[in-house]
């Protein structure tokens, strides 16, 4: 073709397309992530249409007429998409446009025209223009029109849930770049900070959103990440604690206004107590106490009352509960110990809670990073990482060619063996039961890769033994010495005699050699000197070992590890 | 960059042998294949070099896939009973009585079902029943069955009210066999479903198991001891008689809290006894425990003989060793006695024999001539000669006596025999027990 058009350059953001809600976000200049505030100044914008006189409303204001326009009010449609009748549970829709059957999708029937007579809308339909608002959000922001995103979406989202969201962005006029998942969104998040150092590490994603809970052990290994385990709750979230409310102010109100009836009973005093519940849970989230106020709750009456934050985590003291469940199920699911967990990544708006996070800080080691802003004041805000991830790696792939985005994700360049046990040295002593293993390539560590490291001597060095061996972590589990019972005076026995009992047993983490790989001598080594052991294992699993004295004459030592017979998920 | 490790390699040890420094002594274990997430700079790099220049089809795609570790769960596919009829037309007002995991499908997993299970199950529930579904469907099953299935999910996600319900689930009890049954055999196959259905009040996890025939001592033992001593977190708030509302009096109110509160003790008190009663049966039964008395008795029965064959081992050992001492001083004395009379023999033999042998002496002085050349001896040669033979037999031993005797036996010439007795004076000089000089008569 002759006519060479100018093709505009992309310009590409990040999106997350929640089913409580969505938010944009972009690469400045400097390679920072930010998120994008739309018109009405939310960064968090609800995925809500509504429609009113055939005007289309998005976001807070389309939320708020969830209490007088609910049956032309669309929410909680993102899990829908893609999906038959048969499959979805229409339970968080209950105050809104209900999902119903059409041919073999799923729509709505509202009225977003001025018609009198309402008109089916497919989820598909329903998220173009969602999305359609959210690229004039952010369009207008930045001043040039957005032609393309990197998209997030729940690890369990499935190729046709992937297919017809790229389908409902197409009509939006919005190519998908690339769907990445939402943890490893968060991860990104927080490792393309300036400030974070590429270190290998086990990262517990708890995506606590409205109406559902995910969680996924993420390992990262050199900079890339592989999904361990996940595990979803589609009963555990933000929806969950506004009940706890909802109950709460309604109990109390029915004790002041017998007659009034429960504002439960009735769709508008529900949908008030819903909004206002959410509203008081999240300012609960900054302040220790915050008020409830809601114009004629329920029998025309106004309810006013406080409530303070040890009340709230008292009453949603359960609730709490099944969200350490959850993340703490998730670990063992991985085949992992708590104390193989390096860092927990909150993310989601319900991360906000301080209790919620609290309480991870209290099932989980000391030593483990909880990323939550009750935890860590260095944390991002939870309910950005989505978007903030998805805009980086918008910013790395914006310039790519579409195959090229389509062949980087392929599986045959995805699908990578992992190492099954960690690589690593003997210190101390070539015995292996007296050898302290030192760790070069962690387990779960994606092939090919290569790793050095350098290691002291004895102190008048001389020639060494460099014994590379699989390691295999186990928990070693310390029981308290029983405290000899002290001679006290027998009167105080009782009170001292409970403490004794509290003594927790301590656990940590111990390598033990699970086989020997190779052993490399290397002779000579002056006195104060450090070998430099290298590792490289190929994409068949074949290794070579390199040992040599740093800034020795001598050229060291190169041996071969010949690949294993079977490189399957099998026993070698 | 590289790692900087602070502890020191180990010295190579003394004989080690490699080629070129190097010896290979395994291959990596077979790796798990792994998806991983195409996000990130680093992954972008990777992807790069794999590429190099080479694009991939539908068909590679699905062989890559093959022997990827999933993560993601299948849907609760294992979950799936049939539903009963009668039990969609439930009413959720009556949900005390209903069977909470028959209404989530989980009939056969019970108290065992996984908190994940539990949610996989509702899942699956609300997406068939949910009123929103029925009414697609032209069901006028309404809403109520859905709301069992809330309330089946409020019960059994919640560890607390799991427990109450647990407590009281029948549904999950196993009958004790009678003992009729149990003596036809099948014991194990009979009670150990029955303790394992109580184990699950068990607060200590895990609860040992009755085993089989092959158990041994200690463990039954331990067994039993466990059941004796079982600390059980059943309760029975599930069956209180529901609290009235704020609305009836304060009084009344109280008054069915108490009873309740009775009635949880009393109940807690007979459970407490009919799992004593239950293990007190089984322990009756349990043909091992039998056996482990007999074998204690055999081997008490043992002992005792032993104990006694050995008391009497011992005595007869005793006596032996008694008689075997008198014997043998009763030989002693007797070889005594026997050396005895054969020394007084030999002494009287050897007295005798030096008597003669004197005899012989003397008797060769005077066949000798009293050592007297020359005619007839003086009578102070006579006299020397005499005291001379007797000073010097004196001298001798009774064997240099026989010798001499032997010398002169049958000597009849004067100058031999004095010839003799001079070389045995001599001799006596020479060998210090005589004098020189001392015998006059032979000098
Ligand atoms: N500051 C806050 N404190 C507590 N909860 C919050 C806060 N901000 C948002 N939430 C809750 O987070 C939930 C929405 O989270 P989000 O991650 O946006 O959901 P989704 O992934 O479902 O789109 C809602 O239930 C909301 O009430």
């Amino acid at each position: 073709m002759s006519g060479e058009e100018e093709v505009p350059p992309r310009v590409a953001i990040g999106i997350s397309f929640g089913n409580s809600n969505s938010s944009i976000a972009y690469t400045t200049g400097e390679g920072k992530a930010e998120v994008i505030a739309n018109e009405e100044g939310d960064r968090q914008i609800p995925s809500i249409l509504s429609y009113v006189e055939g005007e289309e409303f998005q976001g807070t204001q389309a939320k708020s007429q969830l209490v007088r326009n609910s049956a032309n009010t669309v929410a909680y449609f993102r899990d829908f998409l893609g999906q038959d009748f048969k499959s979805i549970d229409p339970t968080p829709c209950h105050q809104s446009a209900h999902p119903k059957e059409h041919e073999t999708t799923i729509a709505f029937s509202i009225r977003d025209s001025e018609s009198e007579t309402p008109s089916t809308v497919t989820v598909s339909e329903i998220t173009t223009r969602h999305l359609r608002r959210l690229k004039t959000s952010a369009s207008d922001f930045l001043g040039k029109p957005v032609t393309a995103a990197v998209i997030t979406v729940p690890t369990n989202c499935t190729d046709a849930q992937k297919e017809a969201l790229k389908i409902a962005a197409a009509a939006a006029d919005l190519e998908v770049l690339q769907f990445i998942n939402e943890p490893t969104a968060a991860v990104l998040a927080y490792d393309a900070r300036p400030e974070s150092e590429l270190s290998d590490k086990i990262t517990v994603v708890a995506d606590l959103g409205g109406t559902r809970s995910d969680v996924a052990v993420i390992a990262s290994r050199g900079g890339m990440y592989s999904i361990l385990a996940t595990a979803h709750d589609y009963n555990l979230g933000g929806s969950q604690l506004d009940q706890v409310l909802m109950d709460h102010f309604a109990k109390e109100f029915l004790k002041k206004n017998k007659s009034a009836g429960d504002p439960r009973e009735n769709d508008r005093s529900l949908a008030k107590l819903k909004l206002e519940s959410e509203a008081v849970k999240k300012a609960l989230s900054l302040g220790a106490s915050a008020n409830f106020s809601v114009e004629s709750l329920a029998g025309g009456i106004d309810y006013t009352a406080t409530v303070n934050r040890s009340r709230y985590e008292l009453l949603a003291n359960k609730v709490f509960a099944s969200f350490t469940r959850l993340i703490t199920g998730v670990v063992e699911k991985a085949g992992l110990d708590v104390l193989d967990i390096d860092e927990i990544v909150c993310s989601g708006g319900t991360s906000h809670t301080p209790k919620i996070a609290n309480n991870l800080r209290a099932a989980f080691p000391e030593s483990i990073t909880i990323y939550a802003p009750a935890t860590n004041t260095s944390s991002l805000n939870p309910s950005e990482l989505a978007a903030r991830g998805a805009a980086i790696q918008a910013s790395l792939i914006q310039e790519f060619e579409k195959e090229d985005v389509e062949q980087s994700t392929h599986p045959m360049v995805t699908v990578t063996p992992h190492l099954r046990n960690a690589i690593g040295v003997l210190l101390i002593s070539g015995d292996e039961s007296k050898g302290k293993f030192k760790t070069i390539l962690e387990a779960e560590t994606p092939v090919p890769v290569r790793r050095t490291v350098h290691v002291t001597t004895p102190r008048e060095g001389g020639d060494v033994l460099v014994k590379l061996c699989e390691g295999l972590r186990e928990i070693k589990v310390t029981k308290p010495e029983p405290k000899p019972k002290a001679e006290k005076a027998d009167e105080d026995d009782e009170d001292d005699d409970d403490d004794d009992d509290e003594d927790e047993e301590t656990r940590e983490k111990v390598w033990k050699v699970s086989k020997p790989l190779a052993e490399a001598a290397v002779k000579g080594v002056k006195k104060g000197g450090k070998i430099e052991v290298q590792v490289n294992v190929s994409a068949d699993l074949e290794v070579v070992v390199i040992a040599r004295e740093v800034g020795g004459k001598n050229e060291g030592v190169r041996g071969v590890l010949s690949k294993p017979d079977v490189v399957e998920n099998g026993k070698a | 960059m590289a790692t900087q490790v602070q502890l020191p390699l180990p010295v190579l040890p003394d004989g080690w042998a490699g080629t070129n420094n190097f010896k290979a002594s395994g291959t990596l274990s077979a790796p798990n294949q792994r998806n991983l997430e195409p996000v990130g700079p680093h992954f972008l790099a990777h992807a790069r070099r794999k590429r190099h220049k080479r694009t991939f089809s539908e068909d590679d795609r699905i062989q890559a896939q093959e022997n990827v570790k999933k993560v993601e769960d299948d849907d609760a596919g294992e979950i799936s009973e049939p539903e009963d009829p009668v039990m969609l037309q439930r009413d959720a007002k009556d949900w005390k009585n209903q069977d909470h995991y028959a209404v989530l499908g989980l009939s056969k997993y019970r108290y065992r079902a996984t908190e994940d299970q539990i949610k996989r199950a509702h899942r699956k529930k609300v997406l068939r029943h949910h009123p929103d579904k029925k009414a697609a469907a032209g069901s006028d099953e309404g809403d109520s069955f859905f709301k069992c299935i809330q309330k089946a999910t409020e019960v059994l996600s919640d560890p607390v009210k799991r427990r109450q319900f647990d407590s009281v689930d029948e549904a999950a009890d196993v009958e004790p066999p009678s003992k009729k049954q149990t003596q036809k055999g099948n014991f194990y196959k009979l009670w150990g479903p029955v303790f394992r259905a109580e184990g699950r009040f068990s607060k200590a996890q895990p609860v040992p198991q009755l085993g089989n025939d092959k158990a041994t001592k200690e463990d039954v033992e331990k067994f039993y001891d466990f059941w004796y001593n079982f600390d059980s977190w059943r309760s029975f708030e599930y069956q209180d008689e529901d609290v009235p509302d704020d609305t009836e009096s304060r009084d009344q109110r109280r008054h069915i809290e108490k009873k309740n509160m009775n009635a949880r003790k009393k109940k807690k008190t007979e459970d407490t006894a009919r799992l004593r009663g239950l293990v007190d049966q089984a322990l009756d039964l349990d043909e091992r425990i039998k056996k482990f008395k007999k074998e204690a008795h055999a081997e008490k029965n043992k002992k005792r003989f032993e104990k006694e064959a050995a008391e009497k081992k011992a005595k007869e050992d005793a006596q032996k060793a008694k008689e075997e001492e008198a014997k043998l001083t009763k030989e002693k004395e007797e070889s005594e006695k026997a050396d005895r009379a054969a020394g007084k023999k030999a002494k009287e033999a050897a007295k005798n024999a030096a008597k003669k042998n004197k005899r012989v002496v003397r008797a060769a002085v005077k066949d000798g001539n009293y050592f007297y050349s020359g005619g007839d001896a003086p009578a102070s040669q006579i006299e020397h000669a005499l005291n001379d033979a007797d000073s010097l037999i004196t001298k001798l031993d009774p064997d240099e006596l026989a010798a001499l005797t032997a010398k002169l036996n049958g000597k009849t010439d004067g100058g031999e025999i004095t010839k003799i007795f001079k070389e045995e004076s001599e001799r006596l000089v020479s060998a210090g027990k005589a004098q020189a000089g001392e015998f006059k008569s032979l000098a």
